[in-house]
């Protein structure tokens, strides 16, 4: 599969079947895993669907491309997501997805890269460490004079790091705007509310002060989606940060808006329950589970 | 190349400099230290290539692993304590876990920062980065090895941590002396016992070896400047031919050379040894020399723990 950076006017229906489906694949490999981050990498799917269905450059038959744009999930914990995007792009095969946090499996627990250097640019997972990577690719990229663009992924609890804020620094700094970051903004962390744990707001106003272009958008809202990573593509000379609103566990009512749901997994029933509440579209079939002995 | 008293970051500095005139690949980052660790030759004649940093040292870290996974050859440069211990994390994640060909090219290792204290002296950072999976650790003993080192470093696929002194200190080794990661290398013959050494302590344990000799006693001292991947075979052959070593470091004899070699003896040759080096504790302000005294890093030290293994010799 070949995709050309935000070719034409994106297909917005096409995006919302595509983030449905990665909905379903999430729950279905959370399920069959007996573990997993349900609720982040739910709310996470709109974005995911409008990168790999419209946004971003690549091609399958030549995953090298120096060109080719890259993510970075810096919150890797959500990465259920994102293997579901790679297999529903034909980056990795649909069956694949059946393996996720198994023994052997490519699809680790937390991104790790050595599995599949060609799609996962830095092992992520420890909070506030993948930015830095993301930073320094590119960084390279622009050293190279490549085009290629870098997605980088943060959750809204991450921003507690304080290694965040060195990377803010560093894209800022170094003027990157071949850099994109989506702050998955759904105010829930482990522990609670997250201005209850350790508040970040007002963040817009504060990534803002780091020299950055920020754009504010519900991040379930596809034709916003498209629209905010149209512009920070069109931003020059400074990086563009997304902050997307978003609710955890999007698409499953009864998970929704619940620190509960950040890492459990849910029940035979629940499984079943979450994918009758997501629903199905035309376009697209589950990927198929062994069968059990 | 160099002789008398050089110290080792003046050798990475230039170096450096070197290798990147041959390769547009080798890019330096630096955390607001350019003229501390020498890298300001670099940045002079290389200014697209060079990257400060600022003041964040995992930063740092993690920015010259994305920059080596997109295909540049980065040396990061700060001091060793804000870089082994500080940036611990980036290094294993970001670094060693994903296989990165990042140069952690520390300097101020040990003592030699004197006057600073013991906030500065990094004593720990070898036994750090040996825990680390995939990392080589190389400490080279002088200024030619540091240059040596430097460019050995660069042309290696992988994660390197090199670790450079502050101060001027003796040269050793010749210009002319090969240089190869991993291999140990025996810098004055002997068979009574062997001392093994790493880094700055080398010329010290020459010392020790020149006055040992007057009574007698021959050495066998190996500059052991590669701590990882570890020259295993070369500490078993010293123990079988010498039968008692001693090891000499600037750093904590835990997890360090000395606990490296002693885990190679315990497994394959059991062999009477003594460590000289930090004994588990922090350093103070002073000068290089009054430290190397206060904490057991001389000449006498090492023919004290050479005396004790003698005796213990089956």
């Amino acid at each position: 599969m070949k995709q050309t950076r935000m070719q034409g006017n994106a297909d917005l229906l096409k995006l919302q079947d595509l983030a449905q489906q990665l909905r379903r694949d999430t729950i279905r490999m959370i399920h069959h895993a007996g573990s997993g981050h349900i609720g982040g990498a739910l709310g996470l799917a709109d974005y995911m669907a409008a990168l790999y269905g419209w946004a971003m450059a690549y091609d399958s038959d030549d995953i090298a491309d120096p060109n080719r744009d890259r993510i970075v999930l810096s919150n890797g914990h959500t990465c259920s997501t994102w293997y579901a995007a790679l297999a529903r792009s034909g980056l990795i095969p649909l069956e694949e997805l059946a393996t996720h946090r198994k023994m052997g499996s490519r699809l680790q627990g937390h991104p790790a890269r050595k599995s599949m250097p060609q799609f996962i640019e830095t092992s992520s997972g420890p909070l506030g460490q993948g930015f830095p990577v993301a930073n320094g690719i590119a960084l390279s990229m622009k050293k190279r004079a490549s085009n290629g663009r870098m997605y980088v992924i943060l959750g809204d609890g991450e921003l507690q790091e304080g290694q965040v804020w060195e990377a803010f620094m560093t894209s800022a700094h170094y003027k990157l705007d071949n850099v994109c970051a989506f702050i998955n903004y759904n105010n829930i962390q482990i522990d609670g509310k997250v201005e209850d744990v350790m508040g970040i707001a007002p963040l817009a106003e504060r990534i803002s002060a780091f020299g950055w272009h920020v754009i504010q958008i519900d991040g379930h809202n596809m034709a916003a989606i498209v629209e905010a990573l149209s512009e920070a593509a069109a931003t020059k000379d400074k990086p563009t940060v997304i902050i997307g609103y978003t609710v955890m566990a999007k698409g499953v009512p009864f998970m929704e808006g619940q620190a509960k749901w950040h890492g459990t997994t849910p029940s035979d029933r629940e499984a079943e329950q979450a994918l009758e509440a997501v629903g199905t579209n035309g376009r697209y079939q589950d990927f198929p589970l062994p069968v059990k002995a | 190349m160099y002789s008398g008293n050089i110290a080792m970051r003046d050798a990475f500095g230039d170096a450096l400099a070197e290798i990147g005139a041959k390769d547009e690949r080798i890019v330096v980052l630096t955390a607001d230290l350019t003229d501390a660790i020498k890298v300001g030759k670099f940045k002079e004649q290389f200014p697209d290539r060079f990257y400060q940093m600022g003041i964040k040292e995992s930063d740092m870290i993690g920015t010259a692993a994305g920059m080596a996974i997109d295909g540049q050859i980065p040396f990061t440069s700060t001091f060793a304590i804000f870089t082994a211990s500080l940036a611990n994390q980036a290094i294993r994640v970001n670094v060693a876990y994903n296989q990165a060909n990042v140069k952690i090219a520390t300097s101020h290792g040990g003592v030699c920062v004197g006057a600073d204290g013991a906030t500065h002296q990094a004593f720990e950072d070898v036994a750090l980065m040996r825990m680390i999976p995939g990392m080589t650790i190389i400490v080279p003993c002088d200024a030619n090895e540091a240059y040596k080192a430097t460019v050995a470093a660069a042309k290696l696929d992988g994660p390197v941590y090199l670790r450079f002194g502050r101060i001027p200190t003796p040269v050793v080794t010749a210009a002319s002396d090969p240089f190869e990661i991993g291999k140990a290398r025996t810098i004055r013959g002997g068979k009574d016992v062997a001392i093994i050494a790493m880094g700055a302590m080398l010329p010290i344990a020459l010392e020790a070896a020149s006055t040992l000799a007057e009574e007698g006693i021959e050495a066998n001292v190996v500059n052991m400047h590669t701590i990882k991947p570890l020259d295993e075979e070369e500490i078993i052959r010293n123990a079988k031919t010498c039968g008692c070593i001693v090891t000499v470091e600037e750093h904590t004899v835990l997890g360090g050379l000395g606990g490296a070699v002693a885990e190679v003896l315990a497994k394959n040759h059991p062999t009477p040894m003594g460590m000289v080096g930090v004994q588990d504790t922090f350093g103070e302000s002073g000068e290089p020399q009054e430290i190397l005294e206060k904490y057991h890093l001389t000449v006498a030290d090492i023919i004290e723990q050479v005396r004790l293994v003698l005796k213990q010799k089956p």
